[in-house]
């Protein structure tokens, strides 16, 4: 082979190459994504039913229940307007309470009922999830657009 | 007083960072000796200025000068002295001024071990590492006083993060950015380079030690990280592929790249303009780690949004740099001279081949961690890309380049030969599938990942002993191989234990989430885990309550562990901490959950069992001596001494 045909063989093995990966990155991405959605979206069927995805809000004070073993518990979360029951087998993370922001992670089921299966509370004391706090800031502003 | 003394020695760093990169690049510029010889008086003053500053904020801390905004922010009287001291840079502001005073660290030790170069080369890389650092300077001053005082004083502080009080986190910061900020001196160097047009071996020679160290420092600053997320985040887990995690991940993987392709550059003169094209990515790849972690970004970008001069700022100075040194770079790099024909089947394209594929998993990291971003600040919709996106890409892209790990060291530069390479390495490639192939059935059944890892494990081993065998055929002694060569196969071998490690805890670990009253136990991985309740104490700046929970097998008792779970005084927030009983083939790790009764007598806990976890930090600790070990070779120090005497004998001319 001439020199000139060998940089071109190279060229078109790194860019077959970087192709391949191009694409086992982008597929691996699509499929993976997980969309956030308020309860206000979630009530309003903006939803899907067959994957995962992520919801956000307030747990609802006195909402906390525990399952006789212990580590089953389920909770509400609200943006003020509308509210999810959600239920989780685990241990709850530290900063957990009701009151306070959440964001889980988990399936809707047909019945309304959202598994969770991550908790995430993971930032200090006064801070609020930013996805949570997305939340409560739409249905604020759904609130005052109804009002006006 | 003494903040503002400090706000006053930062003032007067700026205006010597200020003379440092101006008349050097100037002197360069014009061949003027003695604008030249500013850089090095200039950058040492500087660095003592910034010291000097640092002091002051870590005395306000120490003395608890709740004056000081910054310190009653960040932390509280009864909060321990050390970690009062490490406070100073737990802030924003804080952590700003230990990234200048670590570039302040970096130019002197150039200015300190660069005799033996030509005068406008240290001109010229002292000057660009002033202009970084009057950015940096600059944004302190003017977005991040870290001495702005507070009117009126607090009575007390709110406390250091809880999480941050550990001592995994107090080294991680300060390891990790003498990473992030050595990678300024292989900019530097670059950037000097292509201000000069000479760029040749000599150029790759000199950059070589400097970048090599600074990965080593990043890696252990990586492993730093992750230790401390293990031990102090009570989840068992090491990595999570958080944006924080990612923003470091990134320079290391470009820096693995760049370190690989200046060998190329040292010893064949080929890819330059690859090279120094890694320089400027390795660095502006660190400036962004910085901002997504320093900026806010992260935790809202709404909040980024709203207060956006410390924002601005930062996309502003990343701006300048990354465009300024790209547009230098388009300018100049097709103007070098490519040096050292290889064929497609040599050490140089193989090492291409692992530059391409590492360049490719840094951006599969990069789209990960910044489309949500993009799309959040786009009003697109909120997203998250979590660690499955991650593991599913990583893995796959990476597994060719721990296959070249192997041939690459053992192929000839120039041009290899295929059927020989296959001769020498076929033993290593057949046991290393066979024990792929093999080893998951010993554990708990075949698992593709598992025999991936196994097999790159092993593969990665056996060609770093076929290595060493071919090295001492010809009656070499150990001691007698260069610390380059030690230092490779050191890294490459830690590569294969960190591996082996991953491999086995990724796939095999258990954990048990139990409900536990006085006496209850739990079986896990055939240890007998026996709670016997928890009693509440009071630490220096929080009240815990702590755990007892021992631990037998077949009867024998192995350990007590002693798991907590704090809630601190000024913040209130609680945290677990975690108890671990390490050992070389596993480690039992026992966490505190919830107190389940109003009389704290139940409690669920969390238990994991995690086999060859300890394997991972050994196998980072081999690439960080590695690392050291290479940049400490003989031939860098020799050069030192050829090219001493021409130089000086060249400025006792001019």
């Amino acid at each position: 082979m001439k020199s000139r045909h060998k940089k071109l063989v190279v060229i078109v093995l790194a860019l077959a190459g970087i192709g391949i990966a191009a694409a086992l990155i982008l597929n691996a991405f699509r499929s993976n994504l997980v969309f956030f959605f308020s309860p206000t979206e979630v009530a309003e069927g903006k939803a899907p039913t067959d994957r995962a995805f992520r919801i956000g809000g307030l747990v609802v004070d006195g909402s906390l229940k525990r399952e006789a073993d212990g580590l089953t518990v389920s909770f509400v979360v609200t943006d003020t307007a509308k509210s999810i029951p959600v239920t989780y087998k685990g241990i709850l993370p530290d900063l957990f309470k009701e009151g306070k922001g959440v964001v889980a992670e988990g399936k809707l089921g047909a019945d309304g009922l959202f598994t969770a299966t991550q908790v995430l509370a993971k930032h200090d004391e006064n801070y609020m999830p930013p996805e949570a706090a997305h939340a409560l800031e739409q249905a604020a502003k759904a609130q005052q657009t109804l009002q006006q | 007083m003494i903040p503002e003394l400090g706000h006053f020695a930062l003032i007067v760093a700026l205006l010597l960072a200020l003379t440092q990169s101006i008349l050097p690049l100037v002197g360069a510029r014009r061949g003027n000796l003695t604008l030249m010889s500013v850089a090095r008086p200039a950058a040492q003053g500087q660095f003592v200025f910034v010291a000097l500053a640092f002091a002051c904020l870590a005395w306000s801390f120490l003395t608890n000068d709740f004056t000081v905004e910054n310190v009653a922010r960040n932390s509280f009287s009864q909060l321990p002295e050390v970690y009062r001291f490490t406070a100073t840079w737990g802030s924003h502001e804080g952590s700003m001024l230990m990234w200048v005073m670590i570039l302040g660290f970096w130019t002197t030790a150039v200015s300190v071990f660069s005799r033996h170069l030509p005068d406008d080369m240290v001109a010229r890389v002292i000057g660009i590492m002033g202009l970084i650092s009057v950015g940096f300077l600059a944004f302190l001053l003017t977005t991040s006083n870290p001495f702005e005082r507070l009117v009126p004083a607090p009575m007390d502080g709110r406390d250091m993060n809880p999480l941050l009080q550990d001592w995994g986190m107090i080294i991680h910061p300060p390891m990790l950015y003498m990473g992030y900020v050595g990678f300024a001196v292989a900019f530097a160097f670059a950037i000097a380079a292509l201000l000069s047009g000479k760029l040749d071996a000599a150029w790759a020679r000199w950059s070589r030690p400097w970048t090599t160290v600074a990965w080593a420092f990043l890696t252990l600053g990586i492993v730093l990280g992750a230790w401390w997320a293990y031990r102090e985040l009570g989840w068992g887990g090491w990595w999570f592929w958080d944006p924080t995690e990612n923003a470091s991940f990134m320079p290391w993987l470009a820096g693995t790249a760049l370190i690989h392709s200046l060998a190329v550059t040292e010893k064949r003169g080929a890819f330059k303009a690859w090279t120094v094209l890694l320089a400027l990515i390795a660095f502006s790849l660190s400036l962004l780690g910085t901002f997504l972690v320093r900026s806010g970004v992260l935790s809202s970008v709404h909040a980024f949004a709203t207060d956006p001069a410390r924002g601005s700022f930062i996309l502003g100075f990343l701006a300048v740099v990354i465009g300024g040194s790209l547009i230098l770079y388009a300018w100049r790099a097709p103007r070098m001279i490519t040096g050292g024909a290889f064929t497609w089947f040599s050490r140089e394209a193989l090492l291409l081949a692992n530059n391409v594929i590492l360049l490719a998993a840094m951006g599969s990291v990069l789209l990960g961690t910044l489309y949500p971003l993009f799309m959040d600040a786009m009003g697109m919709g909120k997203i998250s890309v979590g660690p499955p996106y991650f593991n599913a890409v990583f893995v796959p892209v990476m597994a060719p380049v721990l296959f070249l790990v192997g041939v690459g060291p053992l192929a000839r530069w120039k041009e290899a030969s295929l059927p020989d390479l296959f001769a020498r390495l076929k033993w290593a490639l057949a046991v290393a599938v066979v024990t792929g192939l093999l080893l998951p059935f010993t554990l708990d059944g075949f698992n593709p990942w598992a025999t991936l890892g196994f097999a790159l494990a092993a593969w990665i081993l056996l060609t770093v002993l076929v290595g060493f065998r071919e090295r001492m055929q010809h009656g070499t002694r150990l001691t007698q191989l260069p610390r380059a060569f030690w230092g490779m196969q050191l890294a490459h071998l830690g590569l294969a234990w960190g591996i082996a490690g991953i491999t086995v805890v990724a796939n095999y670990q258990l954990e048990r989430n139990v409900r536990m009253n006085v006496g209850d136990y739990t079986e896990l991985a055939g240890y007998t885990f026996t709670f016997q309740g928890a009693t509440e104490y009071n630490g220096p700046n929080y009240r815990a309550a702590k755990g007892t929970v021992e631990v037998t097998r077949d009867g024998r008792k192995i350990a007590t562990l002693h798991p907590e779970k704090r809630i601190y005084n000024a913040s209130g927030m609680p945290m677990t901490e975690a108890a671990i009983h390490p050992s070389f083939f596993r480690d039992l790790y026992v966490a505190l959950g919830e107190p389940l009764d109003d009389q704290a007598r139940t409690w669920a806990v969390r238990v994991f069992y995690k086999p060859f976890i300890d394997w991972l930090w050994i196998g980072a600790l081999f690439l960080v001596v590695g690392g050291f070990l290479a940049a400490s070779d003989r031939r860098y120090r020799i050069a030192l001494k050829k090219l001493a005497i021409p130089a000086g004998a060249a400025s006792q001319g001019a």
